[in-house]
């Protein structure tokens, strides 16, 4: 498949709107805006498109959940961008404003909502000024604000931008950021559909789920349906990094297997290593072996392998890549970001960080082996959101396969695998703020 | 460093009341734009950009700064500071010129990024968290990014340095002595610079 969500993101000012209006740019409004709004909902339902954050959830039943009855209702599309791994919804943030722009507009005129909110990563301060200039073309052109294009409909575009925490990226933590509180999570239901921003029905969704909205309705749900295998159409970003020769978002339609991705794009692993195991969709999702290679790199088909295709965030591990070691890199990142709202997480990612640390470092016992799987046990699924079965996936998933790494390690007391490229002072990242 | 991880959000506590402090006109000016972007009643949400303006004006944010961030988004100081104490992008003592933050997270840390990190804190001669003798850098570990096909990547106060090379750090801190910001790769997407 051609690249379409990304055809033009290497081409000098793709972002600014003479360049996005030379090629279609803004067709897709025009065309819902002489729709009544069911049927754009409906088009997206027939699409079977399914949002690209990382649950796979299909768009078009959010829109329908959207409480109409209520006034007003809100957009707040999901760009905190911040599973390890992941970096598709920047480049199109950044080269394609306008496409997300426009897959706001036709998102609130399907929901009714007359004001949609890009809320933003605190690090991407770039993004900030691309997105913040595309916008005030589109409003300066009439393709925001008052009277859309002479339509009647009237609908604002803004730019929110977070200040640095994972959870942000939860749905119901990030409408608290919004709100201007902590990125904590809210208990569900009610879903954001009935109660969301400010109390108020609100659709969350991803970037790249409302960039791809103008192309099924200007090309139509069964053109989107044909571009994947069933219930999974449409273009579809991937994130490749790692210990691969060319990390890189590749867009493909979901009828790619990983082997085409990480060997064929993504050129396979560096010379002289081998293929040692798989992260699939982002830092949150169980590994996959190197006999699943020929899975397809599709939500549906990912899941019966026994993983998740989350964000799409294809993490690739060479033989030099120690379990353990990663196991607590990722803890360290989960222990980091709970929000410390519920207990189990806030408590037991500091737990088992720290058991996982000491055997990195050779000071383990058999017995913790068995704690970290019961303090696995007693996290996942006592949460009020996903963090807490994601921070514990690590663990569970690098004791199933490599649980002989594990176990070498407090043999020998001492790192097993000690790569070139990691520290030699093992105590550096103790001082991490 | 005790390394505890209870309540881990509250341990960054402000330290001190900082000088008086009011936003400047244009700031104002800024923060009045900014603020009718959300409904009229709930102008709280403007707090995370009312304390980026804070921390552009002063460098970071003192007891002073959310005491004006407070008054002038209607609510009230413990509301604001609950919400400093929670972002990691918010500094509440002074930070070096420039802010060398490594990524640590996966896919950084598998090309290298523990040693970019080794290779500062021995050319600074400062652990991660600390600021240099003369105020001009300070290095913090920082998790994922986002940039991770540029791996190893450091954010240098808001703009990017992708493919960092350990053995380069020393390089890295002698460009930005010598030329800033304007030394940094940048972000690759930025075709336009090239």
């Amino acid at each position: 498949m051609d690249p379409i969500l990304t055809k033009y993101v290497r081409e000098p000012n793709s972002f600014t709107l003479d360049f996005y209006l030379a090629h279609e740019g803004y067709d897709a409004l025009k065309m819902a805006l002489a729709k009544k709004p069911d049927e754009i909902i409906e088009m997206v339902k027939a699409s079977g498109l399914r949002g690209r954050g990382g649950a796979g959830f299909p768009t078009g039943m959010k829109w329908q959940f959207v409480d109409k009855k209520i006034e007003p209702r809100y957009i707040a599309c999901n760009a905190d961008e911040s599973e390890p791994g992941t970096f598709k919804d920047h480049l199109l943030m950044e080269r394609n404003p306008h496409l997300l722009i426009e897959g706001c507009l036709i998102g609130c005129y399907a929901i009714g909502a007359k004001t949609a909110y890009i809320y933003i990563r605190g690090e991407f301060f770039h993004v900030q000024r691309v997105l913040e200039q595309a916008i005030a073309e589109a409003y300066a052109k009439g393709f925001a604000g008052k009277n859309i294009l002479g339509s009647g409909f009237d609908c604002d575009v803004y730019v929110h931008r977070g200040a640095g925490a994972y959870e942000a990226g939860e749905e119901t933590a990030l409408l608290e950021s919004l709100e201007g509180k902590r990125a904590q999570p809210r208990n569900k239901p009610p879903f954001p559909a009935v109660v969301g921003l400010y109390g108020k029905p609100t659709a969350v969704n991803n970037v790249e789920t409302l960039c791809n909205v103008p192309l099924v309705v200007k090309n139509g749900a069964e053109w989107f349906t044909k571009l994947g295998p069933e219930k999974n159409g449409g273009p579809k970003l991937y994130c490749v990094s790692g210990q691969v020769k060319r990390p890189g978002v590749y867009e493909a339609s979901m009828n790619i297997t990983l082997r085409e991705l990480i060997e064929g794009y993504a050129g396979g692993v560096r010379d002289g290593r081998t293929l040692k195991a798989v992260i699939p969709g982002g830092s949150s999702v169980p590994i996959l072996m190197p006999d699943q290679l020929d899975t397809q790199a599709s939500f549906d088909a990912i899941q019966k392998a026994g993983s998740l295709l989350g964000s799409a965030a294809i993490i690739v591990l060479d033989d030099t890549t120690c379990m353990v070691w990663l196991a607590e890199n990722l803890l360290h990142f989960y222990r980091h970001e709970s929000c410390g709202k519920c207990t189990p997480c806030r408590e037991g990612t500091d737990w088992l960080h720290k058991i996982v640390r000491r055997i990195e470092r050779g000071e383990g016992q058999m017995n913790d082996l068995d704690m970290l799987s019961s303090i696995s046990a007693n996290i996942a699924g006592k949460t009020l959101c996903a963090f807490g079965d994601a921070a514990v996936t690590p663990i569970v998933t690098t004791l199933k396969h490599f649980r002989h790494e594990y176990e070498a390690h407090i043999r020998e007391g001492k790192c097993t695998l000690p790569a070139s490229w990691r520290a030699r002072n093992t105590h550096v990242h103790a001082g991490a703020h | 460093m005790a390394y505890d991880a209870t309540f881990h959000k509250s341990k960054r506590k402000l330290e001190d009341e900082g000088p008086p402090f009011e936003y400047t006109a244009e700031n104002r000016a800024r923060f009045d734009e900014i603020v009718k972007r959300y409904p009229p009643d709930r102008r709280r949400s403007a707090v995370l950009p009312a304390l980026y303006l804070a921390q552009h004006q002063q460098g970071y944010i003192t007891a002073n700064a959310i005491r004006h961030v407070a008054q002038c988004l209607g609510i009230t100081r413990a509301d604001v500071e609950d919400v400093v104490s929670f972002y990691t992008m918010f500094y509440t003592k002074p930070v070096g010129k420039f802010v060398l933050q490594v990524c640590r997270t996966l896919s950084c840390a598998l090309n290298g990024a523990e040693r970019v990190t080794e290779e500062l804190q021995e050319k600074l001669g400062i652990k991660p968290g600390e600021t240099d003798a003369t105020g001009t850098f300070t290095l913090i570990e920082v998790e994922c990014l986002g940039a991770c096909d540029r791996a190893p990547v450091v954010m240098v106060n808001d703009a990017w340095q992708e493919c960092q090379a350990p053995e380069d750090a020393g390089k890295l801190i002698e460009q930005l002595r010598s030329r800033g910001e304007a030394a940094l790769t940048g972000c690759h997407h930025i075709v336009e610079h090239k």
